[in-house]
């Protein structure tokens, strides 16, 4: 449905898109995971015509985002990254301008929304400057709906809104895609990546990698570790002591435990306890787990530096 | 149709929502109306003077009279000596000395020809250029009265030059002005401040994606401040008529097409303001200075227009509401009609759709 | 200043704090109490009233009833010295872009009144430990997003306050750049300065000592995050969060 290849983007000095290729099938919830600058709107803004591209090509649905840009605005529905509804206008009334823009009438595509906008419908009078950050994002994705695109593309929807907003919003977007709707989004919140189809992980304008969030987490090459301590500050000091041990590639804190990443043989859930230990550390808990995206990108990015 | 219908109902409803908007659609009209006609008028009153009579016979004595009553002019002194008339003047209190010449009766009698020497403080030449002209008006009135039945014409001095404006009343001056002022204030940087903040908001974002194309988006926020422009175009001559008794001479269809004209122009100004400006704030900076300093200053408005050096004058042609001004105060004042006006219309007409084309391609369907 | 070294009580004391606007009560009874060092995690949903209980920990709001003390300052009448012995950083509106990196610096150290000498041999100190020496004469517009961060941060530490207001400091920064700076925040909680933080990464609620969660300008949870977790029958922060949410509708 998408299909981008080789796109590069610069404004002036600055390469936002450093060669860009993924391609996003029908029906697919694809991801877009990186954070701040990492060309995620650039790419995004390219695709639904609202930027030229320096290079390379990039077709929807078949249509070229360059010369068929005129055929494409009638066929996908965008969300900025920003909230972008007028604040003055009622929630009927944001809804209603959208539908008309694009030549339709809420009546016709109201199915599409109804389960979203249904939540908001109470609200259908107040002006949507005056709703709460998950309203407004419900209202969006509704005015982005009302003319049944056949692409979807969500720039940042989540970012700033709280976690269970964050959640519905998933389960939303979820829904749209088994009435087949291709949706593009993008997010800096990696544990996101989970609820994609596909994801691509981007980093200062180039994929480092693109799959199922199961394959990329799969292709963590590292041994990694959990270690578990029982308060705050024993985490500033085992973090501090475990950067020190031989043979340890990374030590970051992910939520409640410190993740360290080695490819030595002779560094197992055994001896890292031991040495925590012998540094005065008790109640220590180790084990070996699975690479989250966030462990992968982290790992990609550490690469791609060196 | 439906897409710009739907378009110009939000833009009205964005405009009827916001109190800040109707008070500068509607409130700025009349109190800019107000303080043009009544604060910064240019007319005189009890401007002192002082006059040096070297004939003091029945015509000076009456001159003297005429003038003194009009109620522009308060007496100071009564010279005797020429030498008098410097120190005066420096003193400061004293804008005006009027000097009649030795037997003026009689030499208006015999030659039907007298001199009158009019001196101003120059150091303010506007109000020394107004003074004479009140001064000459009020001496050519009663040379006019005076010798009505005379076959041989009386001549005291002759440059009139506020022919159409007998009374000398600054809202006749200020009224067409003051129009132009609001009507481009309303109709350009509302337009383009309108604009700006749609790509300030991001909405322009949504709007540029959508299957809208940018005649839909020009159109649709134009139409609405058009109609507004005309609303206040109405109310300030209503008022103008009204309050300060400025006469329409000429047809209302003519005055009607001239104001659609400048107000065009103006929107497409307004536009063309909005392609460069990505924020309010820039939109108000250069519609603020771009257009409404030379609306006030180079337009003719407050400064006459043949006062000015050359290269300003020179400029002052670039300016639209220059020809505007010029051709509604023919119409509103003398009557005149497209016979007179056309170079005006025409001027008018080139200007607008040289702004409108340059914004149509300048008005960019991208973000870049 | 000297109060501070000294003051040894809480350094953030809330009893019964409430703010209305008009017929809105933004925040309705809050009580706490936050440590010397302490990381204290402050969540909520938007809308929750996390920005106004702020407001009037930094003493930009005057509160409507209850008793509040910041770093042993009263909330009603000590508000300018309350706000003199508080760091505030927020990830936007923090640095002065067009500023160099030495130019907000010194612009700060003017703001809090830090004599000239203190505040050259400061900056020296701060620019070092950051790796931003070369990049002292660069316009502040111009620096990677963590190095923003970054300077944000130490601009609001500059004149050691008792506590550091940190209001979603890592929203939008790659992950490898936020454990950075949750590293730092840990070095500058061990020197004995209290950190008080806003975030929507529930990941990072995990590294505070201690988190209070607001709903409908209420405080429905406050605890260690392990206790939290305990109470709520859950093994993330996260699920914390969302049964938190769930049990209010």
């Amino acid at each position: 449905m998408i299909k981008v290849s080789n796109l590069e983007k610069s404004y002036g000095e600055v390469k936002a898109l450093k060669g860009i290729s993924l391609e996003v099938e029908k029906g697919e919830l694809f991801g877009l995971i990186g954070p701040d600058g990492a060309g995620k709107t650039t790419l995004m803004r390219i695709l639904v015509t609202l930027l030229l591209p320096d290079s390379g090509s990039a077709t929807m649905d078949g249509l070229n985002v360059v010369d068929d840009f005129r055929k494409i605005r009638k066929m996908v529905g965008y969300m900025p990254g920003r909230f972008s509804l007028y604040p003055d206008l009622t929630v009927e009334e944001n809804l209603q301008f959208f539908a008309t823009v694009f030549g339709g009438t809420i009546a016709a595509n109201y199915h599409l929304i109804k389960d979203i906008y249904i939540q908001i419908e109470p609200f259908k009078n107040r002006p949507a400057g005056k709703l709460s950050g998950g309203m407004k994002q419900k209202l969006a994705l509704s005015c982005a709906l009302i003319h049944a695109p056949k692409v979807l593309i969500l720039d940042e929807p989540t970012t700033g809104v709280d976690a269970v907003s964050r959640k519905e919003f998933w389960e939303m977007l979820n829904k749209l895609r088994h009435q087949g709707i291709t949706i593009l989004v993008s997010t800096p919140y990696m544990d996101e990546a989970n609820l994609c189809d596909r994801v691509a992980l981007i980093q200062n304008g180039t994929i480092l990698s693109i799959d199922s969030p199961k394959n990329i987490t799969k292709s963590f090459a590292k041994k990694l570790f959990g270690v578990k301590v029982e308060t705050t500050a024993q985490r500033f000091e085992c973090v501090g002591l475990l950067k020190e041990l031989d043979g340890i590639d990374s030590v970051f804190s992910f939520g409640e435990s410190i993740h360290i990443t080695s490819n030595q043989k002779d560094i197992n859930e055994v001896n890292v306890k031991e040495y925590l230990n012998n540094k005065g550390h008790q109640g220590i808990l180790v084990e070996k787990i699975e690479a989250s995206i966030e462990d992968v990108f982290m790992e990609l990015m550490q690469n791609e530096a060196n | 149709m439906d897409q710009l219908l739907g378009f110009v109902k939000k833009e009205f409803t964005h405009i009827f929502r916001d109190p800040r908007t109707m008070v500068i659609l509607f409130g700025i009209p009349i109190i800019q109306l107000m303080l043009f006609g009544y604060v910064i008028t240019t007319e005189i009153k009890d401007a002192r003077i002082a006059i040096l009579d070297h004939s003091n016979d029945n015509v000076t004595r009456e001159i003297k009279n005429k003038i003194l009553s009009s109620g522009y002019f308060r007496l100071e002194a009564n010279l005797i000596q020429e030498n008098e008339i410097d120190p005066i003047f420096k003193k400061g209190d004293v804008k005006e000395v009027i000097v009649f010449e030795k037997g003026f009766a009689e030499s208006l009698e015999r030659e039907g020809k007298a001199n009158i020497q009019v001196i101003a403080d120059a150091s303010d030449p506007n109000t020394a250029q107004m003074l004479f002209n009140y001064t000459n008006g009020i001496i050519q009135d009663y040379t006019k009265k005076k010798f009505a039945g005379f076959t041989i014409p009386v001549q005291i001095k002759s440059e009139v030059r506020m022919l159409y404006n007998e009374n000398m009343v600054g809202a006749f001056m200020y009224v067409p002005g003051t129009m132009a002022l609001i009507l481009m204030l309303i109709s350009a940087m509302m337009t383009s401040i309108t604009i700006a903040r749609e790509k300030e908001m991001g909405t322009m974002e949504i709007l540029l994606v959508s299957p809208l194309k940018a005649t839909h988006i020009i159109l649709g926020k134009v139409a609405p401040y058009l109609l507004l422009s005309l609303i206040d175009a109405f109310v300030v001559v209503f008022l103008g008529n009204v309050v300060f008794g400025v006469p329409i001479r000429g047809s209302l269809f003519v005055l009607a097409f001239l104001v659609i004209l400048y107000i065009t122009m103006a929107l497409s100004l307004g536009i063309l303001i909005s392609t460069v400006a990505n924020s309010q704030q820039v939109a108000l900076f250069i519609s603020g200075f771009a257009l409404m300093l030379p609306t006030i200053l180079l337009s003719g408005f407050i400064f006459p227009i043949e006062n000015m050096p050359v290269a300003l004058q020179v400029l002052s042609n670039f300016m639209p509401p220059r020809w505007f001004i010029d051709a509604l105060k023919q119409v509103m004042l003398k009557g005149n009609g497209f016979a007179y006006i056309w170079p005006n219309v025409l001027i008018l007409s080139a200007m607008t759709l040289f702004f409108l084309g340059l914004s149509v391609k300048k008005f960019r369907l991208r973000l870049e | 200043m000297k109060q501070t070294s000294e003051y040894t009580g809480p350094i953030i004391r809330v009893k019964d704090l409430v703010k209305k606007f008009g017929s809105f009560t933004a925040v309705d009874h809050i009580s706490f109490e936050v440590n010397k060092g302490e990381i204290f995690g402050f969540l909520g949903a938007n809308g929750a009233g996390k920005t106004t209980a702020i407001r009037m920990l930094c003493g930009l709001l005057e509160p409507t009833s209850g008793a509040l003390q910041v770093a042993g300052f009263d909330g009603y009448h000590q508000r300018e010295a309350i706000k003199r012995n508080i760091g505030y950083m927020s990830q936007k509106f923090s640095l002065y872009e067009d500023l160099t990196v030495y130019e907000n610096f010194r612009l700060y150290a003017g703001i809090y009144g830090i004599p000239r000498q203190e505040r050259i041999r400061k900056t020296d100190e701060l620019l070092k430990k950051l790796n931003l020496e070369e990049s002292r004469n660069k316009l502040v517009a111009g620096l990677p997003l963590g190095w923003k961060q970054k300077l944000a941060f130490s601009l609001a530490l500059f004149h050691q306050p008792a506590v550091v207001f940190l209001d979603e400091p890592s929203g939008g920064v790659d992950p490898l750049t936020r454990r950075t700076f949750w590293d730092l925040i840990y070095e500058v909680a061990h020197q004995g300065i209290t950190i008080f933080v806003t975030t929507h990464y529930m990941d990072e609620a995990e590294y505070c000592n201690r988190v209070a969660i607001m709903s409908e300008g209420k405080i429905v949870a406050l605890d260690t995050p392990i206790a939290l977790k305990e109470q709520y029958k859950t093994d993330s922060m996260d699920g914390v969060f969302l049964k938190i949410a769930r049990n209010k509708e």
